[in-house]
């Protein structure tokens, strides 16, 4: 039971991504599927930050801390770098589907699908 | 939006903005650094945004402004990386120096801000770009959804 | 050894870089200092690639390590691995670094003429070189996670130039797709580093390899890997992205963006052949690798058999002639463990495929500017309209005609050669894979005449007769990518011993490539 609770963040990351997969395969509205992306991209960066948990470490700053085991400082430099890449995306992604609004008067994926073949 | 909005901006900006700096200075020695620091200092645009409306930010923060503090900031980190070009690229050259050199201790320590070398100063680049792009995205896009004629 | 050869691998990485940022500001200036700007700094660039290139054909793998007190140091004292960020380049780093510095300096001259009608061309130049910034990146890096830094930047600002004529809906909707495919993409592989750095504690690329014990984690991360990168690079069953996003991109960038889905085909064949190596069950990934080849030659030519639209057939030949890369290339794993197959069959066909990547940047991009140029001058891109350009448009003419015989592997041109290394040693591995190759190349030779046929010769339509030349800025773009074509046919084994056989055996040695880093110091 305790190996269930102490992997209970990496069980959190697969929910998440299974999630996110169902809403970007299924969901017509543009916006629901930057929703999804955006869920599928905190999957990941709590992914990152859960595989650098040391059992009691505290956080990895030496000011003022207690002399401690502490928690592994990259994974979280490489979510933060994710954060930022997610937050450029999303934005780039939000702008484009005003764009598709504007021509074609809605956030439909089915409508706005004009290309085929 | 309603004067106790608008009232309640004002009285908040300040204070967002001097956490957002508090983040900025203070990423190489606890938590923060150039992104989150600059994040906390745009979302006072977007506080103001919501408050005062896209047009009226929009009057203050001009786009050519927004455009140039963010190339000079991603120009300032680049160039602090050309500065250690004597060695390699990124070299630490500032540590020891008058600007920001002392070393610090080992291990556990009280908080010593002018440490670090080139790490604070490309930590204020950083966030002169991000704070920089952020507003700018902001401003775009509510001044994307505004139905013509109507300020939001 | 003198300060720009010693810098030169983060140099190529920094100037564009660099000039990216101080675009925006020059802009204010004018636009004919800007362009100028623009054009040095390619230049630049293109002369530190050369530089670079020289030094690791004569000295082997260049090690550049950033921050540290030499740029050779790879571990620090009292470490036992590499924690730095590493820059290592070999022969097939430098490959991809010369064939993409061209066809970025090709395009940006090319997009001096073409770009003119359009606003905001200060960003349009930014994106450009942010886009050549991801290209260098992943070309030179050896270490993983800055490979996923540098292709995110790649895919934005990709997306950005494939949405950059917001007035058309076809290429906001072709950016929108392309930004999702790689976001999806990239986070795959984000899951994939994770998952190394989870338990070997390392970034690097030699490092992981060094320590690399193939548990089912790794097989799971190499899943994740092959599935990023093949979507990334526009094979099949990952191809549907690729017509919509590049037919409607702004003219001079689609030979850059082709640019850039070679180099993510090259990432692949990085982790395949230096992370994985040996220690992965070779035939199934390299089988795995002819399967998404075959699949993506067969079902580009004869999608692009039935089109109208002159920029989305050659579009569709994109996915076609990625095919043989994979193809050659999947050769060259699946018997990577047998030395006597690889001497005999397995390094001709990993050296073929990978001659075909930088012939396919040349005469590729060559005609994918050809198509725009018939845009540009015509205002239509449906082949049914045009007729008889021939007369009007002769450069036009004779560079299409250059790219046409190259691609469909008519000899003395580069692309004969290079398929015919595929063709050989595939024979020798399975001889069915040639023969579809071959069907797939009189297929190609077919939709290109049809081309031909209907854009450049007959009659010429009387709605066309005023039609000019394009601009002098255009001829020059395109003219540099026929002088390589051109250049590479005329002396193909200097080429292939030079260039090509250097990035083979540096792929193939892939001791060589971990000791560079752990073992040298």
């Amino acid at each position: 039971m305790s190996d269930i609770l102490i992997n209970m963040p990496f069980f959190a990351v697969a929910a998440l991504i299974c999630v996110s997969l169902y809403i970007m395969m299924t969901q017509r509205n543009l916006i629901k599927v930057v929703m999804g992306i955006t869920l599928f991209q905190s999957a990941v960066n709590l992914f990152l930050v859960a595989l650098g948990y040391r059992t009691g470490g505290v956080a990895p700053a030496y000011t003022s801390g207690p002399v401690h085991l502490m928690v592994l400082p990259v994974p979280q430099a490489m979510t933060l770098t994710s954060i930022v890449i997610g937050v450029s995306t999303t934005a780039l992604m939000l702008s484009l589907i005003i764009h598709i609004y504007r021509h074609t008067g809605s956030t439909d994926a089915e409508k706005s699908r004009r290309v085929k073949g | 939006m309603s004067k106790i909005v608008r009232t309640t901006a004002r009285f908040l900006t300040p204070a967002i903005l001097l956490y957002g700096l508090y983040l900025i200075m203070h990423g190489h020695v606890s938590s923060g650094g150039g992104f989150q620091g600059g994040a906390a200092f745009a979302s006072s645009t977007a506080l103001l945004i919501v408050a005062f409306g896209s047009k009226r930010v929009a009057s203050y923060l001009k786009e050519h402004l927004l455009v140039t503090i963010s190339c000079a900031g991603a120009l300032m980190f680049i160039i602090l990386g050309f500065a250690g070009m004597g060695t390699t690229f990124f070299y630490n050259v500032f540590v020891g120096s008058p600007l920001f050199g002392n070393v610090p201790a080992h291990g556990p320590n009280p908080e010593d801000i002018w440490t670090g070398g080139t790490v604070p100063l490309m930590n204020i680049a950083v966030a002169l770009n991000v704070v920089a792009g952020l507003s700018a995205i902001l401003l775009a896009m509510a001044g994307a959804s505004n139905e013509p004629g109507e300020d939001k | 050894m003198d300060a720009l050869t010693l810098h030169s691998p983060i140099l190529a990485v920094t100037i564009p870089l660099l000039a990216a940022f101080i675009t925006p500001l020059i802009g204010r200036a004018g636009p004919r200092t800007r362009d100028v700007f623009v054009i040095t700094s390619l230049v630049l660039l293109e002369i530190v690639v050369v530089v670079l290139a020289r030094d690791v054909y004569a000295n082997g793998i260049r090690i550049y390590t950033l921050g540290a007190l030499t740029a050779t140091q790879t571990i620090p004292e009292a470490y036992m691995v590499p924690v730095r960020l590493i820059l290592e380049v070999d022969g097939l780093g430098v490959l991809m670094a010369l064939a993409s510095s061209t066809v970025a300096l090709a395009g940006a001259i090319y997009s001096v003429a073409s770009i003119r009608p359009e606003t905001g061309q200060d960003r349009f130049y930014t994106l450009l070189l942010l886009l050549t910034v991801g290209m260098m990146g992943i070309q030179l890096t050896g270490d993983l996670f800055n490979m996923f830094v540098f292709l995110e930047i790649l895919s934005i600002s990709g997306a950005a130039l494939a949405a950059f004529r917001t007035r058309f809906v076809d290429a906001v909707e072709g950016g929108f797709k392309y930004i999702i495919v790689s976001s999806v993409s990239a986070l795959l592989l984000l899951l994939a580093i994770g998952l190394f750095y989870g338990q070997y504690n390392a970034l690097n690329i030699a490092a992981i390899s060094d320590a690399m014990q193939y548990t089912a984690l790794d097989k799971i991360a190499l899943a994740l890997l092959i599935a990023a990168l093949l979507t990334k690079c526009g094979a099949v069953p990952s191809h549907w992205w690729v017509p919509d996003t590049y037919t409607p991109a702004p003219a001079g960038t689609s030979p850059i963006m082709y640019a850039s889905s070679l180099t993510c085909l090259a990432a692949l064949f990085r982790v395949v052949f230096s992370l994985y190596g040996l220690k992965m069950s070779l035939a199934t990934v390299g089988w795995l690798i002819i399967i998404a080849g075959v699949l993506s030659m067969f079902i580009g030519v004869t999608m692009a058999l039935r089109q109208t639209d002159i920029k989305r057939l050659m579009v569709y030949h994109v996915v076609s002639q990625e095919g043989y890369m994979l193809l050659g290339a999947g050769v060259g794993l699946a018997v990577l463990g047998d030395p006597q197959a690889v001497a005999a069959y397995g390094r001709e066909a990993l050296a073929g495929g990978l001659f075909h990547v930088i012939n396919n940047a040349f005469f590729k991009g060559l005609l994918l500017l050809t198509a725009e140029a018939l845009l540009f001058q015509l205002g239509t891109r449906d082949l049914n309209k045009m007729g008889g350009m021939g007369r009007n448009m002769k450069w036009t003419c004779a560079f299409f005609l250059i790219g046409a015989l190259a691609i469909s592997g008519v000899p003395p041109f580069n692309g004969f050669s290079s398929k015919l290394m595929i063709y050989e040693a595939s024979y020798q591995f399975n001889p069915m894979l040639t023969i579809i190759a071959l069907i797939v190349s009189v297929m190609t030779l077919a939709s290109f005449t049809k081309v031909f046929q209907s854009a450049f010769t007959g009659p010429a339509l009387p709605e066309y007769r005023q039609v000019r030349e394009v601009p002098l800025s255009m001829k020059v773009g395109m003219g540099i990518l026929a002088t390589a074509t051109v250049a590479i046919s005329l002396f193909p084994s200097q080429v292939v011993n030079g260039v090509i056989y250097p990035a083979t055996d540096a792929l193939l040695n892939q001791a060589g490539y971990i000791s560079a880093v752990m073992g040298g110091g």
